[in-house]
């Protein structure tokens, strides 16, 4: 990593005299028979890039590196949240209690399947709108920029005003779905419902802005795939099906990669549900994520040392993904 | 993680960078259909159109009513004559003034850095020449998927021993890491700034910060632009690390101060309502003004922040 005199070796002007651009590396030895500006120059041309950069690394290593590590460091010993500096070497003691530990495994299998219900209906009605607004559209930025009003809307006031809309008894939902004849549904402490609830919060804030993203794509794809394929006599549907989708595959992957992950850290949305924002996402946990558990583990009950090993098995999940996502791209790169 | 997201659209040639690109990449959307869009595609929008709409409209009409207006049915559908009392009350009560303050300066110190980081890093990593440079960036890359819980714990220790408690630093500093910032500049430095600018720079004596000085950040304004106002709502919305290290009656964000509103045995839910209004109306506002230039800059980095 470059230190700080890279800074100092970059003079902040120089007037006239200086030789044009050379190849940034060279022998120590030419560049000492060089003029000391030439030779400033040089050092400023091999050095700062490495100067520009070093900021965000210093930065990343501090707040990015270091705790990702001592992460894993703590994960391996009790400590308590009241005296963080206390540490007691536990072995692998916090991982093999979360093996036999019903909670985090309902937590886990809870993610699981809010992250199934939020983002797989999440996506395909992104691409059903961004295909709406890839037709030729009055008022299309009209559309585009309300369609992000979700996403400017902070987690916190859009999980208060659902917790509202969902309200059991007086709801502005219940009372719609009840204009169909279907009785109110307890939102709050049914599983399923619940979920579906906290998942539909999920849903609304980024819709909009990943049909966006597969707006972008859609306009990238060559006009004459679609000629050729309307010549061989393919209806707009199957145009869709063999044109769009095959071209959108690299940017569909990356939008379930980046939803995963979003997935698998959901945190203030269930926390915010839970009517008595309380960390167990809902009296018998129905809804309780693995971020919340760990929240509840590390700040609730003040063990920091098994919130640590929590925290490194999903990141260890996410690996997984990562890996299975690299092996799919490859796939497709492979295919096509 | 896949660097081949999303291309811009095809276009995307580096001349003039002012606002000629902003438009450029808005009307080739247009220019990309191929057929005009019927009366259904027409109603399935507008239906989307409302549903991402009404949760917002409705807050403000929540918070307009009281606790026995909400217990009816139906549900109100127009204003009340609460809203100006409320959004007063939500304001003293979670004291919403220093946390509007509070907000600002995190978001705008922590945009600004981002900004000017990346910008620099991005320039290098586009078109400056060095050893490492592809191991770094790989780098780069990774950082964006690690996830916020990970680090949380060391930094809380870490707060907790340089006692920044409810201070603000202790929010502004981790935020400014941003890969997605770097890689975001870089993307668009690598098309929107020519080789032979640079070089036409180094030829007349040029050092390396004269060139990002003169040639860089004038390329790079819009883009800078778009990732500032994408990192300013990012910061304002953050919840996870704020909630944790400030407290609602220390020093809170509106996240925070907001999260805490209406506890207790009855909540009041318009005031509930009003705070959540609060909350939001900064950033429904820069979208209503920037939206334009926020969606594009969405689209030509097609990554999600």
């Amino acid at each position: 990593m470059a230190t700080r005199h890279d800074t100092a070796a970059a003079p902040p002007a120089k007037e006239g005299g200086a030789a044009p651009a050379r190849p940034p590396v060279e022998s120590p030895e030419t560049l000492r028979k060089r003029a000391r500006l030439s030779r400033r120059w040089q050092r400023d041309v091999r050095w700062s890039p490495y100067a520009f950069v070093s900021p965000f690394f210093l930065l990343f290593v501090a707040f990015g590196m270091f705790p990702l590590i001592y992460t894993a460091w703590a994960s391996l010993h009790t400590v308590e949240l009241t005296a963080p500096t206390d540490m007691e070497w536990a072995g692998l003691r916090n991982y093999t209690r979360i093996f036999d530990d019903e909670f985090y495994w309902n937590a886990a299998k809870n993610t699981l399947t809010i992250g199934i219900i939020s983002t797989v209906p999440q996506l395909m009605m992104a691409l059903g709108i961004a295909h709406l607004l890839n037709y030729k559209l009055r008022a299309s930025n009209f559309f585009r920029v309300v369609m992000l009003a979700p996403y400017a809307t902070s987690i916190a006031a859009a999980t208060l005003v659902f917790v509202l809309l969902f309200g059991r008894d007086y709801g502005m939902i219940n009372w719609f779905l009840g204009l169909f004849g279907i009785d109110n549904i307890d939102w709050q402490n049914d599983k399923w419902y619940a979920q579906i609830a906290v998942s539909s919060i999920v849903i609304w804030r980024w819709t909009g802005y990943n049909a966006l993203i597969y707006l972008a794509a859609m306009q990238a794809i060559p006009q004459d795939l679609y000629e050729s394929a309307a010549l061989d006599g393919a209806s707009r549907w199957k145009q869709f099906l063999h044109v769009t989708l095959p071209s959108l595959r690299p940017t569909i992957l990356f939008t379930v990669v980046v939803s995963t992950i979003g997935a698998s850290q959901l945190f203030a949305e269930p926390l915010m549900f839970d009517a008595n924002k309380g960390a167990s996402g809902g009296p018998q946990h129905q809804f309780q994520t693995l971020g919340l558990y760990m929240y509840e583990q590390g700040w609730v009950n003040q063990h920091l040392g098994r919130a640590s090993a929590i925290a490194w098995t999903m990141f260890l999940i996410l690996i997984v993904v990562g890996i299975i996502n690299y092996v799919i791209s490859r796939r497709l790169r492979a295919s096509s | 993680m896949t660097t081949t997201i999303t291309k811009p659209p095809a276009d995307a040639t580096p001349e003039p960078p002012k606002n000629g690109r902003r438009k450029r990449g808005l009307k080739a959307g247009r220019a990309g259909g191929q057929h005009h869009a019927g009366p259904i595609a027409y109603a399935i929008l507008i239906v989307f159109t409302l549903v991402s709409i009404f949760p917002l409209f409705w807050t403000a009409i929540a918070a307009s009513r009281d606790n026995a207006r909400l217990a009816e049915t139906p549900p109100p559908f127009w204003f009340g004559a609460n809203l100006f009392d409320k959004l007063e009350v939500a304001w003293t009560d979670a004291n919403l003034g220093e946390a509007f303050l509070n907000t600002t300066i995190v978001a705008g110190v922590s945009s600004l850095t981002i900004v000017f980081l990346s910008t620099i890093a991005g320039f290098a990593f586009a078109k400056l020449r060095f050893r490492g440079r592809g191991a770094l960036m790989l780098i780069v890359i990774g950082t964006m998927m690690v996830p916020p819980q990970l680090q949380v714990i060391p930094l809380y220790m870490m707060v907790a021993e340089l006692d920044w408690t409810d201070q603000l630093q202790a929010v502004i500093l981790p935020s400014l890491v941003s890969a997605f910032g770097v890689f975001f500049m870089r993307q668009y430095l690598i098309q929107a700034l020519p080789d032979e600018i640079i070089e036409a720079a180094r030829v007349d004596g040029a050092s390396s910060w004269r060139v990002i000085w003169h040639v860089v950040f004038p390329a790079a304004r819009p883009a800078m632009a778009v990732l500032g106002m994408l990192m300013f709502v990012q910061t304002w919305n953050d919840f996870l690390w704020p909630f944790l290290v400030l407290t609602q009656l220390g020093n809170p964000t509106v996240q925070v101060a907001v999260a805490g509103l209406g506890r207790g045995y009855t909540p009041d839910q318009a005031l509930i309502m009003a705070g959540a209004l609060l909350s939001t109306l900064p950033l429904l506002l820069v979208f209503a003004i920037f939206g334009k230039q926020i969606v594009g800059g969405i689209m030509q980095g097609a990554v999600k922040g």
